[in-house]
């Protein structure tokens, strides 16, 4: 196996575009390696990103955010900024593991890894994230929710990588949040994981909404009609109970190790009611 | 050795017993300097891998190591071949290191390489070709129990049943205690409670994989470093299993990092040696953590059907309860002290306990910290707690109602001496936490515990340097700071400060045998050895006292550290400290030493009462525990805080064990959850701060009182933590572990799970 | 496969360090079995249990799950730097006061996350305290003595 550090995002790509074998990028490692030591994957190249000037900053980019893909989530929880703009985001980012993982997990990692219980995807797909997918024949933008195809599957081609992701402008009276159902308060993979992203207009209704809803099937799912229950309303309780049903209903889950389908599907409800009660409330700026 | 009679517990003053000193082992512990199982090495070490089962149950049909031997850097390779069957009695502990023609659950061992690298072992390990013929597997207690159920030996007959069965099952053995007439007592019954609980394996989940560096010679010789809790037995065992004089093997115990009773037996240490043996080098074999859920020894799966019927009045009129545990594919899944154990707590007339000893496909249980105790109390506990709600007692009430006290006949046999149940209660039903208020969705549940405690072959010997500082050492490995302990008591009896003791845990060359430090009884049985051989020293230092004065030895008298002329008759001499007497060593007679090889009797029984607070979601059937206690009977208190250590140490486990800990097996028979992302023991945030209470009913079998207290802490949370649930969203949960998902289906059908 | 050898400067408790490693081993091998740094235990091997912490950069970490090739360049703290010479850290002196060890294999590791949670918040509450060392496992204490430890220190250590 070869380790190489290279110091531009063409040499990266041109690495993970390079001969027959397997090849990964290394941001965090908290997946990749976990995945090596368990004999899942053999890579034979280990392209360390974090080398790249770039990879680690957060920057404002066209009114919101580009944030490079080595980026940890504890570098996430210090921006005030990002906090203050996407509190949903940042959230989910800092729940992923423990403090010891989250100093070298990335969110372009947890969306590449593609588990459908990703902290931090659904947050991203409520907030209307997008990749910047880097690659032998360019770059190109995807919405994050068009990454994760299945469980450990991506819809990258050989050669891509994400570089970094950006979130949009916020606009006045916005807010998100993240909650994610574990047995015990820290340490577990979510056994269900709730995005909710929404925008009221002066009035206090909701003009605008995104709900991501996680390990709750193959993969990471944007539920349009989940919004839909809050278009228009003040996200009272009869908006709440909608959205809860939209929710459990778009839940295509299976019996694990870590909870069955009714728990899932039940929880699934529990949680958007809670997350989206969280997200008005920022919204209107308490 | 007895409670001194001189030694009234409830006023006698002790020097330093009693007090919280640094432990003497704790500035290495936390600086990184002490050396754990995995930290040692030796010059030329290859490093050892084992290759494991992927399969529950399997016929071996053959095993072809050629390839992996010719892999450069492969300098060992040993299988089932390599090991000679030559102990009867060891026959089972064998089959469990390395499988003979069977593999009886997901990671058995089956061969191992020891290589020049990490990485060449595991490549070695990929080109072993093992042909196995998969059998179908069983892993269920009460799967395994019924006629049609894949049957893992077909000479099985289960013992303890009297005409014995003609065919062969997985029942290895009926075991049953009790005195008196349940049918009758049901008969006198006003409220009867019968209900049936289920609990799935857990692992001790200490920290510390299993590790050990083994280098054994050509002549047969040879040395382990090696983390255990018993570094007598593993030599014994190992050295039978091999084929080697006990006196040519010797073992060094490292620090322990975590035993919990996990740690009683051989896993790896029999390979490490053959491989070393082999390969004539030094073989350094870790184990991961996978292969430390998979293949080493969990608690028994269990499940039971427990009945009570009380009086009106909270009388107990009889206790029936039928127990079935499985813990791995051989006998011995210590269900006979799981039916010893269930109604121990309590003072009656009628009560019986059956115990069924059932093999699976499942790993060979060890103990874990007061082992079959837990599940059964987990039963016991919550039809009690049912029965005082049906009543309209106060469960504390209920328990003081029945509880056993000194001169009851337990419900295992023996007429108790002095014991602290009562005590025990009588402070919980004080403490602050049993009325502090509960907030919304938070309900309180309390519950008895109770553990044997144990006594064994201990030896210990106490020198005396040149500079009148002592040295200790002991044969038990320390596992939760009895090294202190043992200060402590050696400086309590010879009278000099505690810093002027040190303690140490020998090897096995270095020191007569000792038992395993399991049982709640280093404390006890190295503390009684310890104070024997103070005494016996302490008369040796009297007679070099006498024999500089000229004087009898009955002349002289100790006092405070100083040897003393017994009165103005014997002679106006000054007082002589140790350094004094050691000083003079030489010329008196040699050098001055203590000893003492017992086996030390009359370890005491202790009890505890736990109460806690919950708080559970009932949208999500999510538990927090709020607030927590243990109370519990100590005897005597050596150093508090490690006691109180040990209580908040079982607690958690316990609490653990209640609501996330269990083994989650597929159906292909294999374990999913092999680590410690899904097997999920209590993190920092999951837990409040444990509160404890030191009960002391000094034990009439020590010379200060002391009981066991290393056990006993993890027997009530599993019943502990149900109560409260119970209490806190008004269902009665049967199965354990009382996860998320459990308790929320518990709710939605709205009360009874079963 | 055949692996190509890293190497690799770096810096350990503040001494120059180098040293040739595999592209596959982590820095928690190559601190126990290169540089003889046995503090950093391995419970897991998976990030799932805290023993192996260091902190990179100031930043806490899992060793094991940092390759040893990463440490080009950069700062690693472990156990063994945590004293002063032989004066002990406030955390290490309260840990031994407090009794926030039984088996010790943990220890190392809740020192290292411990230190570099005061080191960001000097003033933590005690739910501050016990979700930062929630990546730490403890199966002995059930964390009362060691949160109380903690807090001990954290105390003295405003003092200043």
């Amino acid at each position: 196996m070869r380790y190489e550090a290279p110091t531009t995002v063409n040499a990266a790509v041109k690495l993970l575009a390079g001969k027959a074998g397997i090849a990964r990028v290394l941001a965090g490692g908290t997946d990749l390696l976990v995945q090596m030591k368990t004999d899942r994957i053999e890579p034979d190249l280990l392209i360390d990103v974090k080398r790249i000037p770039g990879m680690r900053d957060i920057a404002p980019k066209g009114g919101g955010f580009r944030i490079g893909a080595a980026v940890s989530s504890a570098e996430l929880g210090e921006h005030k900024a990002l906090k203050k703009a996407w509190p949903g985001v940042v959230e989910a980012a800092n729940l992923i593991g423990s403090h010891q993982i989250q100093g070298r997990a990335t969110i372009v990692g947890n969306l590449c890894n593609a588990s459908p219980a990703a902290d931090s995807v659904p947050a991203l797909v409520a907030a209307g994230a997008v990749a910047v997918v880097a690659g032998p024949k360019g770059k190109r933008n995807v919405p994050v929710e068009k990454v994760g195809t299945g469980p450990g599957k991506t819809s990258l081609k050989k050669g891509e990588m994400v570089e970094a992701i950006l979130l949009p402008k916020r606009p006045p009276k916005s807010g998100d949040a993240y909650l994610r159902f574990i047995p015990r308060t820290e340490m577990d993979i979510a056994v269900v994981g709730v995005g909710v992203n929404l925008t009221l207009d002066a009035k206090g209704v909701c003009t605008a909404a995104r709900v991501g809803l996680g390990a709750v099937a193959a993969q990471v799912l944007l539920v349009p009609e989940a919004a839909k229950a809050l278009i228009g309303t003040k996200v009272d309780a009869a908006a709440l109970d909608a959205l809860a049903a939209a929710c459990s209903a778009a839940c295509r889950p299976i019996d694990d190790k870590r909870g069955t389908k009714e728990f899932r599907i039940k929880v699934a409800g529990v949680l958007a009611r809670r997350a989206a009660t969280i997200a008005l409330q920022r919204a209107k700026g308490k | 050795m007895p409670l001194d009679p001189n030694l009234d517990p409830a006023t006698h003053k002790f020097n330093v017993v009693g007090t919280r000193p640094v432990r003497p082992d704790g500035i290495d512990k936390v600086t990184g300097r002490a050396k754990f199982g995995a930290d040692a090495v030796a010059p030329g070490m290859l490093i050892g891998k084992i290759l494991r089962s992927p399969h529950a149950h399997a016929k071996i049909k053959s095993i072809d190591v050629s390839k992996a031997a010719k892999l450069p850097g492969v300098k060992a390779i040993v299988t089932r071949d390599d090991f000679k069957e030559r102990e009867p009695s060891l026959r089972d502990v064998l089959w469990n290191v390395m499988a003979r023609d069977k593999v009886f659950y997901d990671g058995h061992a089956v061969a191992a390489v020891a290589a020049t690298s990490a990485s060449v072992a595991r490549k070695a390990l990929k080109l072993i070709k093992v042909d196995y013929q998969v059998l179908p597997h069983v892993t269920d207690v009460d799967e395994a129990m019924k006629p049609g159920a894949p049957v893992l030996h077909d000479d099985m007959i289960t013992g303890g049943v009297d005409p014995a069965p003609k065919k062969a099952s997985n029942v290895a053995h009926r075991h049953e205690f009790g005195h008196g007439d349940v049918e009758a007592g049901f008969k006198q019954a006003d409220v009867i409670v019968e209900r049936s609980f289920k609990t799935e394996a857990t692992h001790q989940g200490y920290i510390e994989p299993h590790a050990c560096l083994a280098n054994v010679g050509p002549d047969g010789q040879g040395e382990l470093w090696v983390c255990t809790q018993g570094h007598y037995m593993i030599r014994n065992v190992s050295a039978a299993l091999l084929g080697m004089d006990v006196n040519k093997l010797r073992v060094t115990p490292s620090e322990i990092g975590g035993g919990f009773g996990g740690k009683t037996t051989v896993f790896i240490e029999p390979v490490a040696l053959a491989l070393s043996r082999k390969a004539n080098r030094p073989v350094k074999l870790v184990m991961t953590r996978e292969e430390v859920f998979r293949a080493t020894g969990p608690t028994a799966a269990s499940s039971m059907d427990i009945k009570i019927g009380v009086k009106k009045d909270g009388r107990i009129t009889a206790g029936l309860a039928d127990i079935r545990f499985t813990g791995g594919p051989f006998v011995g899944s210590l269900v006979d002290m799981g039916a010893m154990s269930a109604f121990a707590a309590y003072d009656l007339e009628n009560c019986k306990a059956v115990g069924h000893d059932v093999v699976s496909n499942r790993p060979k249980l060890a103990a874990y910290r007061a082992p079959s105790a837990p599940m059964v109390a987990f039963g016991v506990e919550s039809v009690l707690d049912e029965l005082a709600k049906k009543i309209g007692m106060d469960p504390i009430d209920l328990r003081l109602k029945n509880a056993a006290k000194e001169g009851t006949k337990s419900s295992y046999g023996p007429k108790y001496n002095r014991i602290g149940l009562i005590e025990c209660l009588q402070a919980a039903k004080k403490h602050p936490n049993y009325t502090a208020p509960l907030g919304p969705n938070q309900g309180r549940g309390m519950a008895a515990g109770f553990w044997f405690n144990f006594g064994g072959q201990t030896a210990v010997s106490l020198n005396v340097h040149i500079d009148g500082t002592v040295a200790l050492t002991v044969g038990t490995v320390d596992i939760g700071g009895s090294r202190a302990s043992m200060c402590l008591i050696a400086a309590e009896e010879l009278g000099v400060p505690y810093e002027q003791v040190r303690t140490v845990t020998a090897d096995t060359s270095s020191l007569g045998y000792n038992d395993i430090t399991e049982g709640s009884r280093t404390t006890f049985s190295t503390g009684m050895a310890t104070i024997e051989a103070a005494r016996d020293c302490i008369g040796k230092l009297c007679g070099r006292a006498a024999k500089i004065w000229g004087i009898p030895p009955e002349a002289v008298v100790w006092e405070k550290g100083y040897a003393k002329p017994a009165g103005a008759n014997a002679g106006n001499f000054e007082p002589l400290s140790l350094a004094d007497i050691a000083k003079q060593a030489a010329t008196t007679g040699g050098p001055i030493a203590g000893h003492s090889e017992i086996n030390a009797e009359g370890a005491g029984v202790s009890f505890a009462v736990h109460l806690c607070d919950a708080e559970v979601d009932k949208e999500t059937g999510r538990t927090l525990i709020k607030r927590y206690c243990v109370i519990q009977d100590a005897g005597k208190a050596i150093h508090p805080s490690y006691v109180e250590g040990q209580y908040q140490g079982g607690a958690a486990q316990g609490i653990g064990w209640a609501i996330n800990e269990g083994y989650i097996y597929g159906k292909d028979g294999r374990l999913q959850n092999a680590g410690f992302l899904d097997y999920r023991i209590p993190v920092c945030s999951d837990l409040p701060m444990i509160d404890t209470q030191i009960v002391e009913v000094a034990n009439p079998g020590h010379p200060y009182g002391v009981r066991g207290v290393g056990e006993t802490s993890i027997v009530p949370p599993l019943a502990a933590v149900a109560n409260a649930i119970s209490a806190a969203a008004g269902v009665r949960l049967t199965e354990i572990p009382m996860s998320p998902p459990v308790v929320l289906k518990a709710i939605e059908s709205n009360g009874h799970k079963k | 496969m055949t692996m190509s050898r890293v190497h690799v400067s770096t810096t350990v408790n503040g001494d120059a360090v180098e040293y040739l490693c595999e592209a596959d081993e982590t820095l928690l091998d190559v601190l126990r079995d290169r540089l003889g740094l046995t503090g950093a235990k391995e419970g897991c091997g998976t990030g799932d249990c805290g023993a192996c912490s260091v902190t990179v950069d100031g930043r806490l970490v899992c060793s094991c799950l940092v390759l040893g090739a990463e440490a080009e360049g950069r700062k690693i703290g472990t156990v063994e730097g945590i004293a002063n010479g032989d004066k002990l850290h406030p955390l290490q002196r309260k840990f031994l006061e407090h009794a926030a060890l039984q088996c010790g294999i943990c220890t190392p590791g809740f020192l290292v996350a411990a230190k570099a949670l005061l080191d960001h918040n000097p003033n933590p509450t005690e739910t501050e305290i016990r979700f930062g060392l929630a990546g730490n496992l403890c199966r002995c204490t059930g964390y009362d003595k060691i949160v109380r430890a903690v807090q001990a220190a954290a105390a003295e250590m405003r003092k200043g």
